[in-house]
């Protein structure tokens, strides 16, 4: 049968389908609005209560067609218009142009009056004076919006990505184009809005009145840029004191990192694995607790210090507290990264070009000096940046061990919390940190976007690395054996110290602290836990294993979008997207209180801010390791897919996502374990409910509980352990017998 | 076995001033119009880079024109994307899905059209039969050899009954024994059923063997578009003489024209050749390599030339020669007594074969 004429062009009807679509939307839309309240609610959605106390028609709880047929919050009706128009386009084909404008009126429409309205509405009646002057005072006022208007506001974001789809944009594909819209919205509201919130709360002054002389009266406080120490005996300014931390952090890692690099693939070393072991500290040591280790070793009290006073008669001193003691914890904790970034450069150098300049005449030395050490150039510069950004928004270490030096995160820190209060100074300083970690970041984009020479050999050739020269060989070891050596005893210390009374003053053993903290016991009422952690370690674990998969599927649908889509204004999407990265957690914990304190988005001192501040903290995480996975899969794969009449959700659900799956288990742990250790955004953020593990360790540090902190700390540690073990278990499970092959 | 087979639903393609502009600049396909007949096997071949693959793909809604209208079965697809487009394509990857097993990779098309389970089984049965893979369907791609693998991707394509089949260098990862047992297979299946195939290559040879018609294309147009004896025997220009099988090009002069035949004049020697619509005046000459003898004794209208390379390479003997004009490439099958480096000898051309072409481009 040749009769061309009996056969339609494509082959499903697509019209239905886009109806069915809109049919099921405004199900959801109706369930918005019929069923789930509009405003947040105190007690928390969660908790339930709202169900037995006046809901539906309670205006605290109501949903929005309930507020609105009470006539009350009148301005929020025009949002049910909106949520109802596309009906007008269900009786329409997708490809008819007035479909895509009915959809697009609907979404934009609907989430233009939906911002206009929160901004314009808050707690006390109109936001603005003129507002006021010109219709009245309103008589009427407003809470932080809650899960109808958020359920909603997602019925909004897949109209206008059905409309824009209908329009043709990005191949017509309706979850491509929602998929965007969703990571715009998100990335909007829960970074640049909090930032764009911090900027303005930096020119306002504690009147509420806006003024550029007040910023710039503490943006170049002689506190943040005073050069006082180079001349007199006074300290340097906060921003001088973290720029230096940083630049000697970021040098020390990178070469040490160089160095176990080195010896991993070019020394014949045969314990390999060990060392690459030795990435996995970073990821489950909460950051302040080498600084912990370290004054166990070195301070007043410490091992150490008291061995060398008892020996040589030296009187101990505080030395440790200030840059010493940081650098020094800070070069133990971000070694691995460094290392994990440059054993790939170091790999990279393909063996065949060294072995190609041997056999132009060039001695071994020659060949690393002219051949392997400019090839590993940019990637070194790349560990540099990432050491220094991540030294600059260390909150941890500097807190613990920092003394007098006071570095810019904790400045900020003890603006907001303590006796001065001042936000508008915090804003400044987050401003000036997030100059500098941004910086760093636009330069390592821009200088090394395109330089890595890794891989432009084309194919890999399975040769071996040659050896280092002798000459570097020894004093490589050496470093790294001390290293080793150093982490070794750091850990000694931490497992330790968590059974000793008082360190350095009473040296009995003890299992008090864990019983303090973990202590189980039982009563009338069957098992209590009595210990004081328990609290903050089950919401730990709760908010973590929240936050988790969110994070893991937010990373990976962008990371999709990324390598996978083509549309315009990729470039600044994926800025966005990995613009997170290269803010401090302290910056992110200031501009979250600053813009979620109040309407529209009112989410302090709720579980979810909590959760919410882990997805877009770690989203970089989950998208990097998306891209980097998804990058082995072949294109031909979703192009198969497609031709074989699969849009491109069925692509990634049926095709991507099973390939990935070790991707995605790798993503969930690491962003569990991630949110378990973090601190510096947390503890801006934390509440009598919802307290982390961390912030209460760091709580037990300042009080000189020592003992308590580090047998916390302790357990956080093993049970990270044991989680990321049971990851490579499941990951060595999960790919067995199913080889990744294109 | 039972009831259900693959059948054809073959359209035709036409191509209407297509072309496509990757970033503003870089012409991938340039004003291309072109017409494949519903039921044929066309090939498209050409250099890489020439916009073959890209034309291939625009076919398939995988890349999106930058101007013009495709027409697929006489309907307008140029605005459907893959997804929505009856044609199924057969990669050079093959792009089996690896996890999943055979039978759910030929399933997969099937269920996404809406089959049910029962007609799902059957069609993926009989796809994989058609191909001669009946009893793998719970195999997984990687337990299958290259050419295994291949033909999954073929059933996987079929299964659907596409309008327009695609093949995307389908025989680049087999081995050079195998690529001709599979080319055949895929004419047969390709004839059997009467499918609309487009088949793009780079190798000539392959292009001659399985193609109803070919179109040659060069720098993002085509060059010449004809059966594979057109263009191998009436190539239009240089470019696609040389292409086709290897062609020495030679300038020359036509001195006089009576009708369609042309006198042309090569050096010292005089040729009565079709005219191809060239008028007096300079002009190329085409020549097979196997179209030019030569021997030892001198002959009529014939040259001396001086043999300067001899190249043997089992089944024939290859030589370049140093003439008045130029150097030239001869093939002789004449392996037992083969003419020696430095022989002086003389050079004749065959009846048939050489063609006229124009001067230049």
């Amino acid at each position: 049968m040749t009769d061309a004429t009996l056969q339609p062009p494509f082959r499903a009807a697509a019209g239905a389908n886009s109806n069915r679509m809109i049919m099921v939307l405004l199900g959801v839309a109706l369930v918005a609005a019929l069923a789930l309240p509009w405003y947040v609610i105190e007690d928390g959605f969660w908790s339930g209560e709202w169900l037995l106390d006046g809901y539906p028609l309670d205006s605290s709880y109501a949903p929005l067609i309930f507020l609105i047929a009470q006539g009350q919050k009148l301005w929020l009706a025009p949002l049910i218009g909106f949520a109802a128009l596309p009906l007008l386009a269900l009786r329409r084909h997708r490809s008819e142009p007035v479909y895509a404008k009915l959809l697009l009126t609907a979404g934009i429409g609907g989430l233009g009056w939906l911002a206009l309205q929160g901004f314009s509405i808050g707690i006390r009646g109109w936001q603005f004076g003129a507002l006021e002057a010109a219709f009245g005072p309103l008589g009427d006022r407003q809470f932080g919006l809650g899960y109808g208007a958020l359920l909603i506001s997602a019925v909004f974001v897949v109209y206008i990505g059905m409309g824009m789809a209908a329009r043709g944009a990005v191949g017509g594909d309706v979850f491509v184009v929602s998929a965007i819209g969703f990571v715009i919205a998100l990335v909007g509201i829960f970074i640049f809005f909090p930032i764009l919130q911090m900027l303005q709360g930096a020119v306002r002054a504690e009147d509420g009145a806006y003024s550029l002389s007040i910023f710039t009266d503490k943006f170049f406080h002689r506190n943040i840029w005073g050069l006082g120490c180079l001349s007199a005996n006074v300290s340097c300014g906060v921003a001088w004191n973290s720029l230096l931390l940083g630049v000697v952090v970021g040098g020390a890692t990178t070469a040490l990192g160089l160095v176990f690099a080195l010896v991993a693939t070019r020394s014949g070393f045969r314990y390999g694995r060990i060392l690459r072991a030795l990435t996995v500290l970073p990821i489950i040591t909460p950051p302040f607790v080498i600084g912990l280790a370290i004054i166990l070793l070195f301070g007043l009290s410490g091992t150490v210090t008291q061995f060398a006073a008892d020996l040589f008669g030296l009187t101990p001193t505080r030395w440790v507290y200030g840059l010493p003691g940081i650098v020094m914890a800070q070069m133990l904790a971000y070694t691995p990264i460094a290392f994990l970034v440059l054993i790939g450069v170091v790999e990279g150098v393909s063996p065949a070009m060294e072995e190609a300049a041997q056999t132009l005449r060039a001695d071994r030395w020659t060949t690393f000096r002219t051949i392997t050490w400019p090839l590993m150039r940019p990637g070194l510069a790349n560990a540099f940046l990432l050491g220094f950004i991540e030294s600059m928004a260390d909150f941890g270490n500097p807190l613990v061990l920092g003394g007098n030096y006071n570095v810019l995160s904790t400045e900020i820190f003890f603006s907001i919390v303590g006796a001065q209060n001042d936000q508008a100074r915090a804003a400044a300083l987050a401003i000036v940190l997030l100059v500098f970690t941004l910086g760093a970041f636009f330069a390592q984009r821009r200088w090394l976007g395109n330089k890595s020479y890794a891989g432009n050999t084309g194919k890999g050739d399975g040769c071996a690395h040659p050896q280092m020269p002798r000459r570097l060989k020894v004093p490589v070891y050496a470093i790294a054996a001390f290293w080793c050596f150093m982490t070794l005893v750091i850990y000694g210390m931490i497992i330790y110290g968590g059974f000793v009374e008082l360190w350095g003053l009473n040296n009995t053993l003890t299992v008090r602290h864990y019983s303090d903290a973990f202590g189980v016991g039982w009563n009338a009422g069957g098992l209590v836990w009595r210990g004081s952690a328990w609290d903050s370690f089950w919401t730990t674990l709760q908010i973590a294993a929240i936050a988790a998969p969110l994070t893991a599927m937010l990373g990976l649908v962008t990371a999709y979008l990324l390598v996978r889509q083509k549309f315009a204004g990729k470039d600044a999407f994926e800025f966005g997207t990995m613009l997170s990265f290269a803010i401090p957690g302290t910056v992110i914990g200031v501009s979250y209180i600053l813009a979620f304190n109040v309407p529209p988005i009112e989410l302090t001192a709720t579980g979810a801010i909590l959760v919410l501040c882990f997805i877009f903290r770690n989203m970089p995480v989950g998208v990097r390791a998306g891209i980097a996975s998804m990058a082995q899969l072949d294109k031909s794969l979703d192009e198969a897919s497609a031709t074989l009449g699969a849009n491109a959700w069925q692509t990634f659900s049926k095709v991507i996502l099973p390939l990935l799956r070790p991707a995605i288990l790798a993503a969930v742990v690491y962003s569990f374990v991630r949110a378990m250790t973090a601190i510096s955004a947390v503890i801006f953020l934390v509440s009598a409910e919802y307290n982390m593990a961390t912030s209460y360790i760091i709580g037990r540090v300042e009080n000189n509980d020592y003992g308590l902190a580090i047998a916390y700390s302790t357990v956080l540690i093993f049970v990270m352990l044991a989680v990321v073990a049971a990851l490579q278990l499941l990951i060595l499970k999960g790919t067995k017998g199913r080889p990744r092959r294109a | 076995m039972t009831g259900t087979r693959i059948k054809s639903n073959a359209a035709s393609v036409v191509f209407e001033g297509v072309s496509k502009i990757y970033g503003g600049s870089v012409t991938a396909v340039d004003d291309v119009s072109l017409t494949i007949e519903a039921g044929t096997l066309v090939t498209l071949l050409g250099p890489s880079g020439c916009g073959k693959t890209t034309t291939l793909r625009m076919i398939a809604g995988l890349e999106q024109v930058s101007k013009g209208r495709i027409l697929i079965g006489g309907q307008d697809v140029t605005a459907l994307p893959a997804t929505d487009r009856d044609v199924s394509m057969v990669f050079q990857s093959y792009a089996l899905f690896p996890h999943m097993s055979v039978g759910e990779n030929v399933s997969y098309g099937l269920k996404l059209s809406g089959h049910d389970k029962a007609e799902t089984a059957a069609r993926m049965r009989a796809g994989l039969e058609l191909v001669g893979l009946a009893g793998y369907d719970e195999r997984l791609p990687s337990e299958l050899s290259g050419g295994q693998q291949q033909r999954v991707a073929v059933a996987r394509a079929l299964v659907l009954e596409p309008q327009v089949l695609l093949f995307d260098e389908p025989l680049s990862n087999l081995d050079a024994k195998l690529r001709r047992q599979v080319r055949e297979e895929i004419r047969e299946i390709q004839q059997d059923l009467g499918l609309t195939v487009v088949y793009v290559t780079h190798d000539q040879e392959e292009a001659l063997a399985v193609s109803d018609r070919i179109i040659v294309m060069r720098q993002a147009r085509i060059a010449q578009m004809g059966t594979p004896r057109d263009l191998y025997e009436a190539p239009r220009n240089a470019f696609v003489a040389d292409f086709i099988g290897e062609a020495n090009l030679i300038d020359c002069e036509i001195t006089a024209r009576a009708g369609d035949s042309a006198s042309v004049v090569i050096g010292s020697i005089t040729l009565e050749l079709d005219a191809r619509g060239l008028g007096v005046g300079a002009a190329k000459l085409a020549v097979r390599p196997n179209r030019i003898s030569l021997s030892r004794r001198a002959r009529k209208n014939d040259m001396a030339v001086t043999i300067i390379k001899t190249t043997y390479v089992g089944n024939h003997m290859e030589y370049r020669v140093a003439a008045e004009f130029g150097e030239l490439f001869v093939i002789s099958s004449v392996v037992d007594q083969p003419l020696e480096t430095g022989a002086n000898v003389f050079l004749s051309f065959a009846d048939t074969g050489p063609v006229l072409l124009p001067p230049a481009e």
